[in-house]
């Protein structure tokens, strides 16, 4: 031993640059496609310079079903179960894009009640999916309880959506002219009291826990920070622009359904770090509440959809004395309805972002060609230059900051 | 007061602004339902970008779509949505292509056009020049064709399964336990490609245009489908609904024997034959 330690006394750092130490290499390793905070089945290719991570390539599309394409074998009708199936942890937003966009080529008027009734169900999905987001992106990071607290909230949500359109996560209750049903007047009054009462209880119970919490600043606060610039150059959309302090929101600047008759505030980021990204989303619950009660407020009676029997089915009680309305019901769910040759590119703000769909139609009973502009897409794209420097650690706090899904992404 | 979507504002001269900075450029402006597309040169489209980022506040470039058109001589379409977020405004920006012609890349103007190529060049095969890492996206790794185009099947060539005698994953043909069944809802007396049940007989009628002179069978599928050759119908006695196999089996029997009805057996044993054909 004494002349091991001799030999290293010797040895200088010009002689050796290794002294004392073994080389070190960059390597690379694998996050996921089955890890816990990928959120699904991201497999991410890290370069690693020690804990520092050099390059990151993210490999995506183990998820891909191939939905565009078995849209376009598909009516316009039926096709629209796929959008649920997209983003699984707001459904109803991206359905939203979807039936917007036909009505805007069949250019269908939507009556009053079924566009508040829309927006009310959008928002509610806004708050489910940000519960999800927020709490798996506190866990990401250390917390457990903030977690589980919203989760409660979660699963009041997929209740509601249960008791209107009868699924929990895959309601299909948007449709185009209207929505499928309309809600008994009993739901309404349990959301209202919910809004007043449990929701703002559990999340402002569960984000008094993170908020302010060192653990979880230390955790957040300048990581990954994306200028005004950048976030425009890769295309950021949602709570990322907003985080980057660009106060775009689709809802207000290209209103859609009533967005232009409710009050609601635009939350932006100052920092623009994966802090302000949350804190972002926190703010968007609250005036996601507040345009729900807006809506309640609000909201007329009247037809849930439209009168136009080219397009929407009759009701099933019309069917049983009017003939004119079985050959109507038949036509449409056999044949559907035909949209006149065009292309529309119709983007809405859904929880994670611009959620877009360019449809071409060519006049027939099935769309030509379905393009679904992923939310997660360009953002994922943006993890190579958002990592670059960073611990290996904050991968899961900046993934956690995109909010990413994969059923969307890879499509 | 019309639809409900997204109401994009109508900035007064915005196509005669745009006009004037595509210049030569531009090969084509369509507004349709209050959305402007502009078509232009392919070569060109790295300049035209540029100018609409730089001059027409076009700051975000939201997404790539490809779409194949097989009737036209180039047949790929790739439309650019711009987004600008200062002026609130889209538009599109369209180039067309085919297998072999490269599009320039734009991923020096918006750094986000990378993914979005790849995505094109995956499902289309569209080459996108200048782009430095134009790897497959969404598709397995090695996968072969485009699925996107229009003469890809929806079934896919293969399919993977776990074998349990190799303990591994392993890539077979596809094998459809029924038919691809693709049903053409057009009217027969409107514009349906096929001859209607009992046409086949009738003389043509001179002067009368008739469905009978409709070409046969093309589907809404189109070439190159080996799933689904013919829309599947059950209006003749042919139609025996058991595959290729045993149509061609039942009308070999009604053609040989149109007078005696075929017994219900022969029938039977037709339809059960096992079909190795398709």
């Amino acid at each position: 031993m004494s002349d091991y330690l001799e030999k290293l006394d010797h040895r200088t750092d010009a002689a050796d640059p290794t002294y004392g130490d073994t080389e070190i290499q960059n390597y690379t390793i694998n996050f996921g496609p089955q890890h816990p905070a990928a959120h699904g089945v991201l497999r991410l290719v890290m370069e690693l310079e020690g804990e520092i991570v050099e390059r990151c390539d993210p490999h995506v599309g183990l998820l891909h079903r191939g939905t565009e394409k078995l849209i376009e074998y598909k009516t316009y009708l039926q096709a629209l179960p796929y959008f649920d199936r997209l983003d699984y942890c707001s459904p109803l937003g991206m359905e939203h894009s979807y039936v917007l966009a036909i009505e805007k080529l069949l250019n269908l008027e939507v009556p009053l009640r079924a566009q508040y009734l829309r927006v009310f169900f959008a928002e509610l999905t806004r708050i489910c999916n940000h519960m999800l987001n927020l709490g798996s992106h506190v866990m990401d990071v250390g917390a457990m309880t903030p977690n589980l607290w919203l989760f409660e909230i979660r699963e009041d949500c997929l209740n509601f959506f249960e008791r209107a359109s009868g699924a929990r996560m895959h309601s299909a209750y948007f449709r185009p002219g209207g929505v499928h049903q309309d809600v008994p007047l009993k739901l309404l009054t349990d959301i209202a009291d919910w809004l007043d009462s449990r929701l703002p209880r559990l999340f402002e119970d569960a984000i008094s826990l993170v908020a302010d919490n060192r653990i979880f600043k230390q955790r957040n606060v300048d990581i990954a920070i994306v200028s005004k610039e950048d976030a425009l150059k890769w295309g950021f959309s949602g709570p990322m622009l907003r985080g980057s302090g660009i106060a775009w929101d689709i809802r207000k600047a290209q209103p859609y359904d009533v967005y232009d008759r409710v009050d609601f505030d635009v939350p932006v980021g100052t920092q623009y770090d994966c802090y302000d990204r949350f804190m972002v989303r926190v703010e968007e619950v609250r005036q996601s509440a507040r345009i729900m009660k807006q809506c309640l407020n609000d909201m007329p009676e009247g037809p849930i959809a439209s009168f136009d029997r080219k397009v929407v089915p009759p009701k099933r009680g019309e069917m049983k004395r009017s003939m004119e309305a079985l050959i109507h019901h038949f036509k449409l769910y056999t044949e559907g309805f035909h949209v006149p040759a065009g292309e529309v590119y119709v983007a809405t703000e859904s929880p994670k972002g611009e959620f877009g769909v360019y449809l071409v139609a060519d006049g027939s009973n099935k769309p030509y060609r379905c393009k679904i502009r992923p939310t997660a897409f360009s953002h994922l794209q943006a993890m190579d230059f958002m990592m670059k420097g960073h611990m290996l650690a904050d991968v899961t706090a900046v993934l956690g900051s995109m909010d990413i899904v994969f059923g969307e992404c890879d499509r | 007061m019309g639809h409900s979507a997204p109401k994009i504002a109508t900035i007064d001269g915005i196509v005669q602004e745009i006009e004037a900075i595509l210049g030569s450029m531009l090969v084509e402006t369509v507004d349709h339902v209050d959305e402007l597309s502009f078509t232009v040169l392919r070569d060109a489209l790295p300049q035209a970008m540029t100018a609409l980022r730089d001059r027409a506040q076009y700051q975000q470039l939201m997404e790539i779509a490809g779409v194949d058109y097989p009737d036209r001589p180039e047949r790929f379409e790739v439309a650019y949505h711009l987004l600008s977020v200062t002026r609130n405004h889209r538009i599109r920006v369209k180039v067309s292509t085919d297998e072999d012609l490269p599009v320039p890349t734009v991923t020096h103007i918006w750094p986000v056009a990378g993914w979005l190529e790849r995505e094109v060049f995956d499902m289309y095969g569209v080459v996108f020049e200048g782009n430095t890492d134009l790897r497959r996206i969404l598709t397995d790794y090695g996968f072969k064709g485009h699925p996107q185009r229009k003469d890809f099947p929806l079934t896919g060539y293969v399919e993977l399964r776990y074998s349990e005698e190799d303990k591994r994953v392993v890539y077979e043909p596809v094998k459809l336990a029924q038919d691809f069944r693709s049903f053409d809802f057009m009217s027969p007396w409107e514009g349906a490609e096929y001859i209607l049940p009992g046409d086949e007989k009738a003389p043509q009628a001179p002067g009368a245009p008739s469905p009978a002179a409709a070409p046969p069978p093309p589907p809404a599928t189109p070439k190159g489908e080996p799933a689904a050759p013919t829309p599947k119908t059950t209006e003749k006695k042919a139609d025996t609904g058991a595959g290729e196999a045993a149509n061609k089996a039942s009308q070999v029997k009604s053609a040989d024997a149109p007078v005696k009805p075929a017994a219900a057996t022969d029938e039977g044993k037709g339809a059960a034959k096992p079909e190795d054909k398709a």
